[in-house]
């Protein structure tokens, strides 16, 4: 039992940590509400059309940016799409950098736009490791018996 | 909750948003409120599940209803993503207010972008609400009250028809035993029913109301119906 007290309490910790840190707020909350006996998966489901959600609009914001001639409305609704989605999982730092690439998608400025999809990239897999780290977290203490909230 | 579970269960609200994501979120959060969701990815497959088609493109007056779709299923209230590609969640607002069956179907807009202009268009185009995205458990508590004044709006129209119809009606209908109104209720509803024939109207959400307000097993509609005189006089 006191191994199962210290799993709950790493992960009550690095929960913490996420939210203290910037890289999740108040909307993850708010899904890890929405999810109940009926829907014991709803938050892992959700995170994970995410995760599909942000690669491909990634992998488009690449290749529109490595047009010679870019199409800003484009990337622009691309960008849109990506900061939705963030932020509607709670994805707090990623959903900061998209408003200012779309600043610089306004003011077609390349050098903006590329500086951005850089931050945006390194704040994915940032935020990709760290939920999947708090996924195993809770799984390990479900396998064991436990409860997570 | 504003509601008790039981008394949402029969509302049945169409969500549509083309991100996935958002999809399952307000399917999740009207669900625990006991709503019945269904959920379209656009504003076109939206319109096909109210059973609006549009006959002629070039003439946005034309637009009907299909009766065998639109019957299956009622919709109480429909609440929308405002950016959507092709048709936007505005567009789909000024159809449903352009059809004279959806107009009083209630339309709550989404926007992840807080811009007044838009909110203004939106409200003045006949939207209900305007909430940001992400939306918010505590944002839907407001979706009730609209939901419950629609059902009474269309009873007062209702009963509008048939104080045309019968002065006389109206004020027995105030003295006269629950019985006796249901009997009055149907003869009226002959009367209605000649009435949109002629006007060939094709209002199903009418139509269906005054099905439900005859309905014996259905003790809910007559205190409204009641409630509707009330506003009346």
């Amino acid at each position: 039992m006191d191994a199962m007290l210290q799993l709950q309490r790493q992960l009550f910790d690095y929960t913490s940590s996420l939210f203290n840190e910037g890289f999740l707020d108040e909307q993850f909350n708010q899904l890890q509400q929405l999810q109940d006996e009926s829907n014991p998966d709803f938050v892992v489901e959700v995170v994970t059309l995410f995760f599909e959600d942000a690669e491909r609009l990634l992998n488009e914001l690449t290749k529109a940016l490595s047009q010679e001639s870019i199409d800003f409305k484009r990337l622009d609704a691309h960008v849109h799409q990506l900061k939705g989605s963030s932020s509607s999982i709670g994805a707090q730092r990623i959903h900061r950098v998209c408003i200012s690439f779309r600043n610089s998608c306004e003011e077609q400025n390349v050098e903006g736009c590329l500086k951005s999809l850089q931050q945006v990239k390194q704040e994915y897999s940032t935020v990709k490791s760290k939920l999947e780290t708090l996924f195993k977290m809770e799984k390990q203490i479900l396998a064991a018996g436990g409860s997570v909230f | 909750m504003g509601m008790a579970a039981s008394e949402s269960q029969q509302y049945h609200v169409l969500a549509v948003d083309d991100s996935i994501i958002d999809r399952k979120l307000i399917e999740r959060l009207l669900k625990t409120s006991s709503y019945q969701v269904t959920t379209v990815d656009s504003g076109s497959k939206a319109l096909e599940f109210l059973g609006l088609h549009e006959n002629d493109e070039s003439n946005p007056n034309t637009l009907c209803v299909s009766s065998k779709i639109n019957h299956e299923v009622e919709v109480n209230l429909v609440i929308t993503d405002y950016c959507m590609p092709g048709m936007t969640g505005y567009d789909l607002l000024k159809k449903i207010k352009e059809s004279s069956s959806l107009r009083n179907i209630p339309v709550v807009i989404m926007s992840s972008e807080n811009v007044p202009s838009r909110i203004t268009r939106c409200l003045e185009e006949g939207a209900e609400e305007f909430f940001l995205k992400p939306v918010r458990k505590s944002d839907l508590n407001r979706l009730e009250p609209h939901i419950k004044r629609t059902k009474l709006k269309d009873q007062n129209l209702e009963t509008q028809e048939k104080v045309e119809n019968s002065e006389i009606l109206h004020q027995q209908q105030q003295q006269q035993s629950e019985t006796n109104i249901e009997q009055q209720q149907q003869q009226s509803e002959t009367n209605i029913e000649q009435q949109q024939q002629l006007l060939q109207q094709g209002n199903n959400n009418k139509r269906k109301s005054v099905e439900q307000g005859i309905s014996p097993e259905s003790d809910r509609t007559r205190p409204r119906y009641n409630n509707g005189i009330a506003t009346l006089v």
